[in-house]
């Protein structure tokens, strides 16, 4: 399967809606071990790209710029911790599929992993330090395994959100090493980190769009 | 249950807040052109003077832009409450107020702030402003002694910020400006205590739980857990504990001088932040410390939360010269 403008457009708001209905649970989970606002935040965010990609003419507008256009409106919105690393995905992932009108599945995992990875480098953030990379990393890596292997792209994706599930539910056994909840030392244990949590709803949420 | 408050739409809190705030101190402050979310002083940018931004999620208020005017802050970059502002408010507020010495940002040290501030140092970069960044370190509970580049800024921020304002207005250049900020930030030492919670506009929950004769030492502005969980006690003592910590790092002698804020973290009353006062005064009495000025009030708050901070500022002659520099804030005026 390919996946174009339109597609990017309609996973857009299929992300926006999922972080939407799970609002009030992450700022639950970031009651407990940080400043009560992720679900906020994130709202805030995919709302803003949702509305920022309506009016858009998605028979001319190419991935990259759509990308970008996410990238930006995320980040105007937001601030805090999530605007600059969701931003900078976003960013990436349109580095990735530059110059290309259609993404193949091959693409899509591309974009996948640049998300990833621009996600640690901005945020500074190894795995094992409890944040949203212990759930983007291993989903990134999980879906390049699988389509390697031969995997179709919702097989790959499928895979993706194992893995960032099991990711976030081990955030619970770490302790907390970056951000706000890193002041916490043992204290974050037994939690689950909120920035995962929302990591594993965007990237489920990328599962029913695509699948 | 919902918690009560003041409000028409939680997701327009902050720029009705703003619009408020604007009406109030005309004088004092405006937006930028076209970022009504990049609070400028009306009077302090001007050519040959290193500009002063500083910023940071709302709900902290008079923290961040009740400190802007003549004499300390040029800018304010807002953010959503406790929410870091994107870069380009923060943007906005550097070219505002360069006035082709360069601009540094003192912001407190949380990570979503040091990306967004960092993005905007890039971005003015290219549009050849030179920035300068300090971090605002000065809870005490929120990391080890030797660790304490980790710390979090809280209600020190008061004092860091008007040393660093001071020397911008007295035309000192970029290198000294950012000397005296670090040195203001290494001088200043806070601990807080939380009794009750605080709940964002948007959700009207309270933000954590604790018992009815409960509090949490070294809690965070943002509602962050601190560093223990106890039995409330007596203004004396909680006093002493803050106290007890803040000495055995400052480590004072006999003949030092500080400035004394006693900071309310929202709802703990004057009342009870002057009793605080009171005993602070007494331990520094003890220890042969003389205060050189004292505030009492609402500095840097968390919302509705209650409970208090107590920040001592270990002066030089350096920094008392800063600290008594005059200044002409929305908010804040000294000297």
């Amino acid at each position: 399967m390919t996946i174009d403008a339109a597609d990017l457009k309609r996973l857009f708001d299929t992300i926006a809606a999922a972080i939407e209905a799970d609002r009030d649970r992450l700022c639950q989970l970031d009651g407990v071990i940080g400043d009560a606002d992720h679900g906020i935040a994130m709202a805030l965010g995919f709302n803003a790209v949702r509305d920022a990609l309506a009016p858009l003419d998605l028979a001319t507008i190419e991935p990259t710029a759509l990308l970008n256009l996410a990238a930006k409106s995320f980040l105007n919105a937001v601030g805090a911790s999530s605007g600059p690393l969701y931003a900078t995905a976003f960013m990436r992932a349109a580095a990735a599929v530059k110059g290309k009108a259609k993404l193949a599945d091959a693409d899509v995992v591309a974009l996948f992993q640049a998300m990833a990875q621009g996600i640690r480098d901005r945020g500074k953030a190894e795995p094992g330090e409890k944040t949203m990379v212990d759930a983007w990393q291993p989903a990134a890596e999980a879906a390049a395994v699988a389509h390697a292997a031969g995997k179709t792209l919702s097989q790959s994706l499928e895979a993706a959100l194992a893995a960032a599930e099991s990711g976030a539910e081990a955030t619970k056994d770490m302790i907390a090493a970056k951000g706000r909840s890193s002041r916490l030392g043992e204290r974050s244990l037994g939690h689950i980190d909120p920035g995962a949590a929302s990591a594993v709803t965007v990237i489920r949420a990328v599962r029913d769009g695509l699948a | 249950m919902q918690t009560k408050k003041i409000i028409n739409d939680g997701n327009r809190a902050v720029d009705e807040m703003l619009e408020g705030i604007l009406a109030a101190h005309p004088r004092h402050l405006r937006s930028a052109d076209g970022s009504p979310r990049s609070i400028i002083a009306r009077d302090g940018p001007r050519p040959g003077k290193v500009g002063l931004v500083i910023g940071g999620g709302s709900g902290h208020e008079p923290t961040f832009l009740g400190f802007v005017g003549k004499g300390l802050a040029d800018a304010a970059a807002i953010g959503n409450v406790f929410a870091s502002p994107p870069p380009d408010p923060i943007l906005e507020c550097a070219k505002a107020v360069s006035g082709g010495a360069g601009v540094l940002f003192m912001y407190g040290n949380y990570a979503g702030d040091v990306m967004n501030f960092d993005m905007a140092a890039e971005m003015a970069a290219m549009d050849d402003i030179e920035v300068r960044t300090v971090l605002t370190t000065d809870d005490v509970a929120s990391a080890p002694h030797d660790q304490r580049h980790k710390r979090r800024g809280v209600a020190g921020n008061f004092f860091i910020f008007k040393a660093a304002g001071a020397a911008c207005d007295r035309m000192l250049p970029l290198d000294e400006v950012e000397r005296i900020a670090r040195k203001a930030n290494d001088h200043t030492f806070t601990m807080g205590v939380a009794l009750s919670p605080c709940s964002l506009p948007q959700t009207r929950r309270p933000n954590f739980e604790i018992g009815a004769d409960e509090m949490e030492i070294g809690m965070g502005i943002h509602g962050e857990p601190g560093i223990a969980r106890g039995t409330l006690k007596t203004a004396d003592e909680i006093t002493d504990e803050m106290l007890d910590k803040i000495f055995a790092e400052m480590a004072p002698k006999r003949g030092d001088t500080v400035a004394v804020l006693v900071n309310s973290l929202g709802s703990t009353p004057l009342m009870e932040l002057y009793i605080m006062n009171r005993r602070a005064k007494q331990r520094l009495d003890d220890i042969g410390v003389s205060i050189h000025a004292t505030w009492v009030g609402n500095y840097c708050t968390s919302l509705e939360m209650a409970g208090a901070s107590v920040t001592l500022f270990h002066l030089d002659e350096e920094l008392r010269t800063m600290l008594d520099h005059p200044c002409d804030c929305a908010m804040f005026r000294a000297g």
